[in-house]
């Protein structure tokens, strides 16, 4: 499918912070995503759920372009993500366009993906030195602040094999902040932790939300945090929104059969 | 005559000839890190000319024997216009084909660092030549010193073959002093002895150490 | 081109071809040897007595650690010092087999070691023999796990086989070398042995990962 009938741009004050217009993925003869379109509101906090399989974390990997689109297109703050503009048109991105887009998204990951070879410091401090290009020392006090609040301030030079899951994961969104994206994209980012060390980096996304002017998206299986924290919640089934509304109505009041059966799938479980 | 006495007689030559010996590896060990670096690095780009030349290069002299390569540098090269010394001959033609096994080295451990690292250091925007050189490469480098371990123990036994073109290496002594004192086991075996030591008491605990430290520094010690 | 010449090149063919039967007779026998020496060196290195065990394992390091045309050299040399005269084929046979079968006792090591050791405690658990229990239930195991690096050192059998000119084995090299002085000519036997030598290898390294996909495939271990 051709991108002719896109915009170049989205120029309108109203305008989302992200955008996906009709944006198809496949793998071959599989479809994870089919023609999506889901509008995120700048500072809006997005969960979301779903069965696995059901394309959820895809959406986020298409956002961080971890993931190329088949069809369709991405808009971020306006500008188009996965394409962009050529003789009066929308065409495929190149790696310049990527780059100076990207710097728009940041992203925490389920296995915190820290670099084992540097500190919890310089972890925070790589990216915006190779990629920003601001100065060591201006780097450094960032760095800093940012993981005195993620409360790691006194780990700072331990490499990640000395942290714990919850402290890896506390340093991954210090790193991924220290970027200054405008979105913010969580993926699982409780999954791989033990139960016990869950609340720490919960905490550490509550004070994201409240304090920080961040557009975030979320994918979880803590279906009480997102509940609690959400704007909206997208019930996502076989590479479709099945439903999505403010989390008192998902949860409390779900139209779909299949959001019953999976809220009552994974609430009974506990 | 006993070892000693024929140590005593014949230490000067296995003593130069080992100079010569640490000479040629070192000179080809610089030659084939440079090598399986650039190789390994182009046996996983993107573009299908660069892939395949390094292919070609790498199945080449994984294809053929470092004694024919050896031979055809130094014998046939000189028809093309291009005559090579044979010491240098030698370690070129060592460091070009442990280059080549070496290759794989580099590509097996870049691609053995886990997926997350590319993930992470992409999410953060950096371009490829910085995820290469500040994310992958130090890890990568970790996971690869063991094998490289291995290979220069290799390297160092091959260069006993550039002694074939007369280069005074320390195989090349002892064959000398095989020729002149018919004492085989004593000319032999001295020489077994020095190659054994070098392998097992230089190169091994060099890279043992350089592991060690390779970890500490990632934080892993 | 660079004095090319095909009629020189059809003139030293027959010989070379006969020289490349040799070739792969060597590597043939030097693994044949190095297939049982190896077994033998990987098994001692299992048995009760650490004695043994120790030194074993140093000679097997002491062999992995020296050049193999040195060891070729002291082979073919040394026996003349007592008395006893080998043949260039001989030593050469015995030293290359000797070379590899350190290499090959340890890739059976690694295939032994790659037995779950719940398959030893079940055969202790069912009072096998030891020969019984290694024969008919690690070993069959421990192949599969093993044929790759078995594979990679035949070619590097066949690929080191060249050495052995040193001590005027008529292998392709040998023959390269006697055809040079012969003729002043080096450029079409050196370039024509390393042609054969590719020819030779690259589908021989084909084959041998086809043959280990098969393997693993009829013993029901692929995926």
């Amino acid at each position: 499918m051709s991108e002719h009938n896109f915009p170049l741009e989205l120029a309108d004050a109203n305008r989302p912070m992200v955008r996906f217009a009709n944006v198809t993925k496949s793998y071959g003869a599989l479809t994870v995503l089919n023609s999506l379109d889901l509008d995120v509101t700048a500072n809006e906090m997005v969960s979301i759920i779903g069965p696995s399989g059901s394309g959820k974390t895809t959406v986020l990997r298409m956002l961080m372009t971890l993931e190329t689109i088949n069809s369709g297109v991405i808009y971020v703050d306006g500008q188009p993500l996965t394409h962009m503009p050529g003789n009066g048109k929308l065409v495929p991105a190149n790696e310049a366009h990527l780059r100076k887009q990207r710097s728009n998204i940041g992203m925490v990951f389920q296995h915190f993906n820290l670099f084992p070879h540097m500190t919890a410091l310089k972890n925070c401090m790589e990216a915006p030195i190779q990629v920003l290009g601001i100065d060591r020392d201006e780097a450094e006090a960032r760095a800093i602040e940012l993981l005195d609040m993620v409360g790691l301030a006194d780990k700072k030079d331990q490499h990640p094999s000395r942290l714990s899951g919850g402290q890896q994961q506390r340093v991954a969104i210090a790193r991924a902040l220290c970027m200054r994206p405008k979105v913010m994209l969580l993926d699982e980012v409780t999954s791989a932790l033990d139960p016990e060390v869950i609340g720490e980096v919960l905490n550490v996304i509550r004070q994201l939300n409240s304090e920080h002017s961040l557009t975030m998206l979320m994918v979880t299986h803590q279906m009480g945090f997102a509940k609690e924290i959400s704007d909206r919640v997208c019930f996502f089934y076989a590479g479709k929104i099945a439903e999505q509304g403010p989390p008192e109505q998902l949860f409390g009041d779900p139209q779909n059969d299949r959001t019953k059966q999976f809220l009552h799938a994974v609430l009974d479980a506990g | 005559m006993n070892f000693i006495e024929f140590l005593a007689e014949h230490s000067p030559r296995l003593l130069s000839g080992t100079f010569v010996t640490i000479q040629q590896t070192v000179l080809a060990i610089l030659l084939a890190v440079t090598i399986a670096t650039v190789m390994g690095l182009m046996r996983l780009s993107r573009n299908v000319l660069i892939r395949g030349f390094s292919t070609c290069y790498i199945e080449f002299f994984r294809g053929t024997s470092l004694l024919v390569q050896l031979y055809w540098i130094f014998f046939v090269l000189p028809l093309f216009g291009v005559t090579l010394e044979k010491f240098v001959a030698g370690f070129v033609a060592v460091g070009l084909n442990l280059g080549a096994y070496g290759a794989e080295v580099v590509r097996g451990a870049i691609q053995s660092v886990p997926r997350g690292q590319y993930e992470a250091s992409l999410a953060l925007n950096m371009s490829p030549a910085t995820r290469m050189r500040r994310i992958i490469l130090p890890q990568a480098i970790l996971i690869m010193i063991p094998p490289w371990g291995n290979l220069l123990i290799e390297l160092l036994k091959a260069t006993a073959l550039v002694s074939l073109i007369s280069v005074a290496d320390l195989m090349f002594q002892s064959k000398q002093i095989n020729g002149s004192t018919f004492l085989s086991i004593e000319a032999f075996g001295s020489a077994l002895i020095i190659y054994y030591i070098m392998a097992r008491l230089l190169i091994t605990p060099a890279m043992r150490w350089f592991e060690r430290h390779t970890a500490r520094q990632m934080g892993r010690a | 081109m660079f004095d090319w010449r095909w009629d020189f090149v059809i003139e030293i063919m027959p010989r070379l071809l006969w020289a490349t039967v040799n070739t792969l007779i060597a590597a043939g026998l030097g693994f044949a040897i190095a297939l049982v020496l190896g077994l033998l060196f990987a098994l001692a290195q299992r048995t009760p007595y650490r004695a043994i065990t120790i030194i074993v394992r140093e000679i097997v390091e002491f062999i992995r650690s020296t050049p193999l045309v040195l060891q070729i050299f002291f082979v073919f040399f040394v026996g003349p010092q007592f008395g006893i005269r080998l043949s260039p084929w001989t030593s050469g046979m015995i030293a290359i087999g000797l070379h590899y079968a350190a290499y090959l006792s340890e890739v059976y090591r690694a295939g032994i070691d790659s037995v779950p050791k719940g398959q030893w405690e079940a055969c202790r658990a069912l009072n096998f023999s030891t020969r019984y229990t290694y024969f008919n239930v690690v070993i069959p195991q421990a192949l599969p796990a093993s044929l790759p690096g078995m594979g990679n050192y035949l070619i590097g059998i066949f690929k080191d086989t060249p050495m052995l000119s040193v001590i005027g084995v008529a292998e392709l090299m040998h023959t390269a070398n006697a055809l040079g002085s012969e003729t002043y000519r080096f450029l079409e036997p050196y370039t024509m042995v390393g042609v054969i030598f590719l020819l030779i290898s690259l589908p021989s390294a084909a084959g041998i990962r086809w043959f280990e996909a098969w393997v693993r495939r009829s013993l029901g271990m692929s995926r």
